[in-house]
Parts: structure tokens; sequence; C-alpha cells
């Protein structure tokens, strides 16, 4: 059943917003457990699913809801959750199955300060790495991170694209503020916007291997109820996903993990560039905190200070090749984010020798304003 | 590699002009329970009805279900608004004395406020406007919950940042199955306190 919603321009949350992204890409099930500040998005998936056709189900905690988005998606269905940090974390054993059984699911983390149960009502930025190294093991992780209502919408969409084209579990990190933040948008309609399906297996069913070695290192997936017969474990597995031990079958299995999702990082990879070209000092940062980045950049402008902003849309795989491009005639880049310093860390790694690199860090609860991120312009440049 | 939306406006300069800034800033504060969120939200739908207007809406609150101090910030524009919260408020609306201490120096020199004069008894400024809301929403509307609605009523009719037409088809939409007519009495209750406050 299509999902249906007027086009008109509407007064819209960005955590409605997700919501309504979600069903537009297709997602038919959602699993979860409130939790402050993402609670709006399992408000809506409970009130909307049913209506286009789909099951929602409050589970008893965090750990069940990502098992159960799971099994739901091996039926064929587009699945989601969605969480804030003490959420996420019980999430990652889990998350962890999904990536080594490479089964697409979106995990939306709404952002709020801890450890623990830390701030439920404040912002922070400070889940960044654990949407990266979140579960134990070798793996590569794709995090999308929007700035605004329409992009909560769109990356949404995006998300389960991305899932669906690789296989793979993906994040994508909101924030408290833009959860709850409310602005005019609308309604991309039906077909404007790109919604990517999973490969499915045309083969008969006794050649079919759920875990074969594609030139893509993506395999076509049958849904359980197809017909075709394969096995799913966490234990690492052969190609009908038999656990192994034979260390070519395990290495095998390794480098598709990782090299479906490297080899095509560009297909991922989405920035958000403005007036660089001419830039002596660049600000980086994602989500809520790039708004007021953006803010700053232009009052350094209207000071005649050549400032630039670099916003990733998509934070993991880190667009290690498109920085190195962009900050090789950058003298400085300033790193504004809101935890104790994460992403800092990244661009220390790929900047050039030349460009240095300074950061400017807020996790009291309260975002970074615009004057603050001047100041500190002003202070590095 | 995607670039995603290099702003049009910026690309083709290479001096990089920049657009002065038209924001204008609103934020309404109270208590849990005052309904200011609520009240910014029918006021930011009101504004977002002229498809040449910009705005963002955003809250803080604590973690209690009552009480607490709670605030509704609003920007709008007519271009692009990046940074989602206040800088400097051009209309703060409080409904208590702490919110009103506590948020009078986010105010412009010249901007204005409006207080609930029941509840604020120091008014720390001079440009400012003060109105019984909840006396007012109990006395001449017979409840006191539609005390929201009379001061969404007074801020639009001292600023005009809205049209009367545009708050009013909003407050009807968001009025609960047969309190219509309530809600929109309150409106109006609110236009009228402030029209006459305005005219001394």
């Amino acid at each position: 059943m299509p999902h249906r919603i007027t086009s008109a321009r509407k007064l819209m949350q960005g955590n409605e917003a997700c919501v309504h992204g979600a069903l537009y890409a297709g997602c038919r099930f959602f699993g979860g457990y409130p939790i402050t500040p993402s609670t709006e998005i399992a408000e809506g998936m409970a009130r909307l699913l049913p209506k286009c056709g789909g099951h929602f189900i409050q589970m008893e905690d965090e750990i069940a809801s990502m098992a159960s988005i799971i099994g739901a998606s091996l039926t064929g269905t587009k699945s989601m959750t969605a969480t804030s940090g003490p959420g996420f974390s019980l999430m990652q054993e889990n998350i962890g199955y999904a990536y080594i059984t490479e089964v697409p699911v979106v995990v939306v983390n709404v952002q709020r300060g801890g450890p623990s149960t830390g701030l439920p009502t404040k912002i922070a930025q400070a889940d960044t790495m654990q949407a990266r190294y979140g579960t134990h093991g070798d793996y590569q992780a794709i995090t999308v991170a929007p700035a605004s209502v329409r992009e909560c919408f769109e990356q949404t969409v995006k998300a389960f694209n991305f899932a669906e084209r690789f296989r793979t579990p993906v994040t994508m990190l909101t924030d408290e503020v833009l959860g709850h933040m409310r602005e005019m948008i609308t309604i991309p309609e039906s077909g404007e916007l790109e919604v990517v399906d999973r490969e499915k297996p045309d083969v008969p069913h006794e050649w079919y291997h759920h875990f074969e070695i594609t030139p893509t290192l993506v395999s076509p997936m049958a849904s359980m109820g197809d017909g075709y017969r394969y096995h799913v474990t966490g234990l690492v597995h052969d190609q009908d996903g038999f656990p192994t031990a034979n260390p070519n079958e395990i290495k095998a299995k390794m480098d598709k993990l990782r090299n479906k999702i490297v080899r095509f990082a560009d297909e991922v990879t989405q920035l958000d560039v403005e007036m660089v070209d001419d830039a002596g000092i660049v600000v980086f940062a994602y989500g809520t905190t790039a708004r007021a980045a953006r803010q700053a950049v232009h009052m350094a402008r209207e000071k005649r200070i050549r400032a630039g902003l670099i916003r990733p849309i998509t934070i993991w795989p880190f667009p290690d090749d498109q920085l190195r491009e962009l900050l090789a005639h950058v003298r400085r880049v300033l790193v504004v984010e809101l935890n104790q310093g994460q992403l800092i860390h990244e661009i220390e790694r790929v900047a050039p020798k030349t460009c240095k690199v300074a950061g400017l860090t807020r996790y009291d609860g309260e975002v970074l304003n615009p004057v603050e991120i001047f100041k500190r312009i002003l202070e590095v440049k | 590699m995607t670039t995603a939306r290099e702003h049009k406006t910026h690309r083709d300069s290479k001096s990089h002009k920049v657009p002065k800034d038209d924001r204008y800033e609103v934020r309404l504060s109270g208590s849990g329970g005052h309904g200011v969120i609520l009240a910014c939200v029918m006021l930011a739908r009101a504004i977002g009805t002229d498809p040449r207007r910009n705005v963002v809406l955003t809250q803080s609150y604590g973690p209690e279900a009552r009480g607490g101090a709670v605030r509704a910030d609003l920007v709008m524009a007519k271009g692009a608004i990046f940074y989602p919260k206040t800088m400097k408020l051009d209309l703060l609306l409080t409904f208590t004395q702490e919110a009103c201490d506590k948020y009078c120096q986010d105010l412009k020199p010249d901007g204005l406020l409006v207080v609930d004069s029941t509840m604020v008894t120091k008014v720390p400024i001079k440009n400012s406007y003060g109105f019984p809301f909840i006396r007012l929403a109990r006395e001449k509307v017979g409840h006191p919950m539609v005390a929201n609605v009379i001061a969404l009523g007074a801020i639009a009719e001292l600023t005009g940042i809205v049209p009367r037409e545009a708050i009013r088809a909003i407050v009807k939409e968001f009025a609960p199955k047969g309190t219509e007519e309530k809600n929109l009495k309150a409106l109006q209750v609110g236009f009228d306190v402030a029209k006459k406050a305005k005219r001394k």
C-alpha cells in the first residue's frame, strides 16, 4: 500500500520527517523501544505503518528491537528502529550481527548527552565514533547525518538506499535539537527521490548462495520463504552461511565485508561545501552544529575573512580523498563538534601537513552558537 | 564526489558577498503546562502559511512532565535560516518571573517584552506590555487553559508579525473538537486587549 501524504508545505519536526522519509523509502516494519529524544519517530511509525500495510511492534528493550528488525528484513521487509544513546549502546551486539549476516536495516540515533542515561533532553554529538566503532570486530560503517528537517526526510531515504544497495546496517545520526526542530517542508512527490531495493536472486534454487562473492561483492538476497535455502549465523561463514574455520574462507568473508563498501565509497560520500575555493580557514562540522558554523562563516565573510565550510552529510565512511583535495590549499581547519573531540582526530589524520588543525568543542548540553564559532575563527585564522 | 548544494548565490561571485540578515527572533517562555510550545507551534504554522517566509522552531525543556522551565524559540526570515536557535530576541513573552529575569538580557536593545502581569510583577525594562493572560482566560473565556491563545493574539496584534486571519485559521485547526469557539474567543480577547494597550 503506498504511503500518501499531501504535498503541501507543512511545519514538521525532524523526527516526523524521518518517519515520512522511512515510509517513502518503503519501510514497512518498525521494532523499537521509545526513548527521549527519539520517541516521536516510534509514535509516528505506530500511527502510520498500519495505514500503509506495515507493522509496528514495541519491543521489551533495544536489544530485542534490533533483533526484530533484522528478522523482519530477512523476510524481505525494509525495516528500521530509532533510539538515542543508551538504546544505541544496547543495540550494538545485534548491529554486529547485521554486519556479519549482511542484513540491510536502518538505525536512527537521535543523539543526547551521555554516557549512560546522561542528558535525556539535551543535545550532544558524542556518539559520532560509536556509529563507526560501536560493535566489536572489523567492519565498515555507513552513517549519514542530516542538518535540517528536509534533510531528515531525504537522508532517511538515502539510509535505506545505502542499506539495500550494500546489504548492511546504516546509521542515521541526528540530535535532540534537530529531532525536535520544526521547519516548513514540502514532502517530495512519489518518484521525485530515488528509492533503491535490494537485489533478488534470479538463479535456480539449487544454484543460490546467500553470501556469494559477486563482482560488486554484494550478494543477491533471497527472502526467507522465497524457496531458496540458506543459513544465517553470527559465526564467520562460507558462501552458504555455514560456519567455517577455513582461513581462506574467513579472509574472503572479511574482505567482502570491507571491500563491498570501501571500493564503492564514492557512491555514499555526500559533502556540502561552501566558499572553500578561496578560503584560508575552513570550518568542519556536521548536523545542527554545521548550521551554527555556516552562520559563523558568513559572519566572517562580512568581516572580509576568507572562511569556508565543509559539512559531511555522510560521516562514515570518512571522505578521506575528497578532504585531502579540498584542504590542499587551506591553511587552517577548525573542527567544531558537540563532544570532547571526536571527528578532529579524523581531520588530523587526513589534513595535509600545510594545514593546521584546531578544534572547538562544547559538551554541556547546549549548542555552539555562531558567535562562539566566529570568535574561535578569529583566534585561529 | 558529490558536492551537494553549493549555495548558488556564493558560487558565481568570487567576492562571496553575504546578503544582509533579516532574522526576526521570538521566544515564548513559562513553566510546563502553560502551553508555550503549542502556542509557538501555532505561531510558526501561521507564519509558514506565507510561502515567502522561512521559519524554524526549537524548544527547550527539562525531563519533568509538568513544571520546570520551558521555552520555545522561533526564528523567521525571508532568506535561508542557518543557525536555528535565537541569538538576540526581537520579542520575548514570559509567563513567569523566573523566565523574565533569566531571558530579559537576551532581548535586543529595542526588543519588546510581553509578560503575564499577574505572574510577573517586576518588569526590568521599559519597552514592555503586561496583560493578565491567565486571569483574562478565566474571566472572559471561562477556562485558564486558553491563556496561551490569548497571549498569541496579543503578540500578533502588538507586532504584526502575522496577519489576524492566518493566526485565526491555525488556532481553529489546532483546537480540540468542541473547543473551537472558546479558542477563537480567546484569540479575539488577545487582539482586543493588545489593541487597547497600543492606543494608550
